[in-house]
C-alpha cells in the first residue's frame, strides 16, 4: 500500500526522524494560510499524489510543475492554484496523469548537501538493509545502473535494528563532517526502526540532506507498506487513499481476488498468480494483449468469481474473455458452476473461451456442455489462446 | 532415489485441526503420505482424521519421530510456527501459509539459517516425491515417478508443468514449490544443488517469475555447478513495472527483475527457454535430447 508524501512525514515525525515542518491544503487558499502560519521566508509547495518524478513533471497543458517554490502567501496560492483540480504528469503516472487533490506547503531549510537514502528488504541477503548514496536528489535507478560504486548498503537485524557502528560507517563513507556523526546515527538508527516497527516494505528518503548547520533531514519521504501486515497497523492502513488507486483494483481486493487492470482488450480469470502471469504471457505470444491480471485464488467460490467477471467486463476495452483454470484445490466443478451462475446473472456481453484441467475436470466440462451457456471450450492452453485472440479480433 | 522426501518421511501437520489444514491432511493420507500426527496448541489429545493432535511440536516429535513437517497456520502466527518446528529440530519444515508479513519472515532466516532445519517456502503448494510422498496440496495424480527435477516459485504454473511432462512421458523425480514470497527458506540454487547430486534426477525443469534476482543467481550456478539438462520458464512477459502480481515477490521495481534480463541469463547459461507456458514440457524435452546429441 503506498501513502502520500505529507503522510510519510508524519510517521516519520512520530518515529522521531527530522523532517521540515509543513500543512497539507486543499484550496489556494489553504496553501495562502499556510505559508504564512508556517512563517518561513521560503517554502515548497508539493503535489501530493502516489507517484514519483513529481519536480520534473508538468501539470497537463501548462508549464507548472510539480513541485516549486513560495516566497509569499501570494505565490503559495498561484502555485496551488496551478496544481490543485489539475492532471500532473510525470515519469511515473504515465501520459494519462493523476489529478492532484492536495498540495504539502513545507518550509524551507539552508541546504549544504543532497543525499540519498533508503530502506528496503533484501531477498539475497535476506534481512532489511539500510541503501545511502552521495547521489542524492537524482534517479537512484540510474545511479545503480552507471555507477554503482555510489551505492552503499549495510544490511541490519529486524530485532536488534541498525547498529550504530554502521551509522557510523556509512557517515564515514558518505563523507559527512564528524560533527554531523551523532545526527547521522540517529537519524538512520531510527528511519531503520521505524521501517520494522510499521512493517514498511519501502521507505525511500530522496533527497535526504545535509544542512548549513550540520544536521540532516528528510526533505522527501516515500514509503510503502506490506500489504500482508496491515492488519497489525490499523492507523497505517487508515491512511489508504482510494481515491489514487485503480477503482477496480480497490473492488477486487475487497473482494479477496488480486487485480491489475492493464490496457489490452482480453480479459484473463484464472487461478493462481504464475499461471495468471503465465496466461497474459500466452495471449500475447498468440498476438493478442491482456486487459488485466487476475488471480481468483485456490479456495474462490461462486459469489468470487461472479464478481471476478463483473470486473472484467466493467473494462470497457475487452472483446474476448480467457477462463484457464487449472484444479488442484480449486474444483474445476466449482469454477464450472460458477461459470454458468455467472453467465445467467450477469449475461455475457463477449465471447467467452473455458480451459479447465486438473480435479474433476470431465464433471466440470459436462456442466459447461449441459448448461446451454454460450461457451467457447478448449483443450490446452494454445487452443485456448488462439481461439481468444481469434474471438477478440473478430 | 528422490529428494527431501520419499515412502520413509515422517510428517507432522501444523494447524491440523483447521479446516484448510485437516482437508490437506486426508489428500496427503489419501496419497500414500506417512502423515503420523498433526499439531494445534491447546487441541492436545484430540484426533483428526484418524491422527492423533499434540499442544507443541516437540510433544509431537518425542512421540512419532516426526522428521518433516506441513505448516497451515494462519499468517499473523505462522513465522512463530516455523521457529516453533526448527526449535523442535525438524529436519524439513514446509510452509504452505500464504500472507506472512515479511518483516517476520526476516526474523525467521537468520535462525532457519543457523539450524540443520531446511526451510521450503512459504506460500508455497509444498513438495511431492511421486508415487511416495506428497506433503501439501497439490493434486497428486497429474504427477507420475521419473527422473525430471521440477521446481517453482508459483504453484498452479507447476501443475501446468507437471501434466504436460506427464502427458509428454517424463516422471518426475520430485517437484518442489519453492514459494512467491520475497523471503523463501529455499532458493533455486539451494535446490539445483540437491538435484545435482540425486542420482535419480536426470534433468531439471524451473519455473520462474519476475521480481528479484533468484533466477539471474540460479542461471549462474547452472553454469558453474550442474551437468544435468536443464530447462525454464519465467512468467510475467508483459507484467507492468511497479505493480505487484499476485506474488507478494512478483514485481518489477527499478528496471531490476524483468522477464527479459532473467531469459538473457537463462540463455547465456546454455538453459534451454520454453517460449510460451503451452511450451514447458516440449522445452524439457528439447533439453534432453540434445544432451544426446
Amino acid at each position: 500500500m503506498k501513502i502520500h508524501e505529507f503522510q510519510a512525514k508524519d510517521l516519520l515525525r512520530a518515529a522521531g526522524v527530522p523532517v521540515l515542518a509543513g500543512k497539507v491544503a486543499r484550496t489556494p487558499d489553504e496553501a495562502a494560510a499556510a505559508f504564512t502560519a508556517l512563517g518561513t521566508p521560503v517554502c515548497a509547495v508539493k503535489a501530493q499524489i502516489h507517484a514519483g518524478g513529481r519536480g520534473k513533471g508538468k501539470v497537463q497543458g501548462s508549464e507548472q510543475r510539480g513541485v516549486e517554490l513560495a516566497k509569499s502567501a501570494a505565490d503559495a496560492k498561484r502555485i496551488a492554484a496551478g496544481l490543485l483540480g489539475n492532471t500532473l504528469v510525470t515519469i511515473q503516472t504515465g501520459p494519462e496523469g493523476q489529478l492532484v487533490r492536495q498540495v504539502f506547503v513545507e518550509s524551507g531549510c539552508a541546504i549544504d548537501r543532497e543525499l540519498y537514502c533508503a530502506v528496503l528488504v533484501d531477498r539475497r541477503v535476506g534481512s532489511p538493509v539500510l541503501i545511502a548514496s552521495t547521489a542524492g536528489g537524482m534517479d537512484i535507478e540510474e545511479v545503480a545502473a552507471k555507477t554503482p560504486e555510489l551505492i552503499l548498503t549495510e544490511p541490519f537485524d529486524a530485532d536488534r535494528g541498525l547498529g550504530a557502528y554502521q551509522a557510523r560507517v556509512l557517515a564515514s563513507k558518505l563523507g559527512l563532517p564528524t560533527a554531523s556523526w551523532r545526527h547521522a546515527e540517529s537519524f538512520f538508527r531510527k528511519l531503520c526502526a521505524a521501517f520494522v516497527d510499521l512493517d514498511a516494505s519501502l521507505v525511500e528518503i530522496n533527497p535526504l540532506v545535509l544542512t548549513k548547520d550540520g544536521a540532516l533531514v528528510a526533505l522527501d519521504a516515500k514509503m510503502t507498506f506490506d500489504d500482508n501486515a496491515l492488519f497489525r497497523h490499523k492507523d497505517v492502513a487508515a491512511l489508504r487513499d482510494e481515491a489514487e488507486e485503480e477503482p477496480a483494483e480497490t473492488r477486487a481486493a475487497a473482494a479477496g481476488l488480486s487485480y491489475v487492470k492493464l490496457h489490452g482488450t482480453i480479459g484473463c480469470l484464472v487461478n493462481g498468480a504464475g499461471l495468471a502471469m503465465s496466461t497474459m504471457d500466452l495471449v500475447k505470444y498468440h498476438g493478442g494483449e491482456p486487459a488485466n491480471f487476475l488471480d481468483v485464488g485456490g479456495g474462490a467460490d461462486v459469489k468470487q468469481v461472479t464478481e471476478a467477471f463483473r470486473i472484467i467486463l466493467s473494462d470497457p476495452h475487452v472483446k474476448a474473455i480467457l477462463v484457464n483454470i487449472f484444479g488442484g484445490i480449486m474444483r474445476c466443478t466449482t469454477i464450472a458452476t460458477a461459470l454458468v451462475e455467472a453467465s445467467k446473472t450477469i449475461g455475457f456481453t463477449v465471447p467467452l473461451v473455458v480451459r479447465l484441467e486438473g480435479t474433476e475436470v470431465e464433471e466440470g466440462k459436462k456442466i459447461l456442455a449441459s448448461s446451454g451457456a454460450k461457451i467457447i471450450t478448449a483443450d490446452g492452453l494454445t487452443d485456448a489462446a488462439k481461439k481468444v485472440v481469434a474471438a477478440a479480433k473478430a | 532415489m528422490s529428494i527431501l522426501v520419499n515412502r520413509d518421511t515422517r510428517v507432522i501437520c501444523q494447524g491440523i485441526t483447521g479446516k484448510v489444514g485437516e482437508f490437506h491432511t486426508r489428500g496427503c493420507l489419501d496419497y500414500g503420505t506417512r502423515m503420523v500426527g498433526g499439531v494445534t496448541p491447546g487441541k492436545g489429545g484430540e484426533e483428526v482424521a484418524g491422527l492423533p493432535v499434540f499442544n507443541t511440536v516437540a510433544e509431537a516429535r518425542d512421540a512419532t519421530g516426526a522428521n518433516a513437517t506441513m505448516i497451515f497456520v494462519p499468517p499473523a502466527f505462522a513465522a512463530d510456527a516455523i521457529l516453533e518446528a526448527v526449535d523442535a529440530g525438524i529436519e524439513l519444515v514446509i510452509a504452505i501459509t500464504e500472507g506472512i508479513p515479511v518483516i517476520d519472515m526476516a526474523r525467521v532466516m537468520p535462525v532457519v539459517k543457523a539450524s540443520k532445519s531446511r526451510l521450503i517456502g512459504p506460500n508455497c503448494p509444498g513438495v511431492i516425491t511421486p508415487g511416495q510422498c506428497k506433503i501439501g496440496i497439490m493434486p497428486g495424480y497429474i504427477h507420475t515417478p521419473g527422473h525430471v527435477g521440477v521446481m517453482s516459485r508459483s504453484g498452479t504454473l507447476t501443475y501446468e508443468a507437471v501434466w504436460q511432462l506427464t502427458q509428454l512421458g517424463h516422471g518426475q523425480s520430485t517437484c518442489v514449490g519453492l514459494g512467491g514470497d520475497p523471503l523463501v527458506g529455499s532458493s533455486f540454487i539451494d535446490i539445483l544443488a540437491v538435484f545435482q547430486a540425486d542420482p535419480d534426477t536426470h534433468s531439471i525443469l524451473m519455473m520462474g517469475e519476475i521480481g528479484g534476482s533468484a533466477e539471474e543467481e540460479a542461471a549462474e550456478f547452472v553454469k558453474h555447478h550442474v551437468t544435468k539438462p536443464v530447462a525454464a520458464f519465467i512468467a510475467g512477459r508483459t507484467a507492468p513495472p511497479g505493480k505487484r502480481m499476485g506474488h507478494a515477490g512478483a514485481i518489477i521495481s527499478g528496471g531490476k527483475g524483468t522477464a527479459e534480463a532473467k531469459l538473457a541469463a537463462l540463455r547465456d547459461a546454455g538453459i534451454e527457454v520454453a517460449e510460451s507456458p503451452a511450451d514447458m514440457g516440449t522445452a524439457m524435452v528439447r533439453a534432453i535430447e540434445k544432451r544426446r546429441a
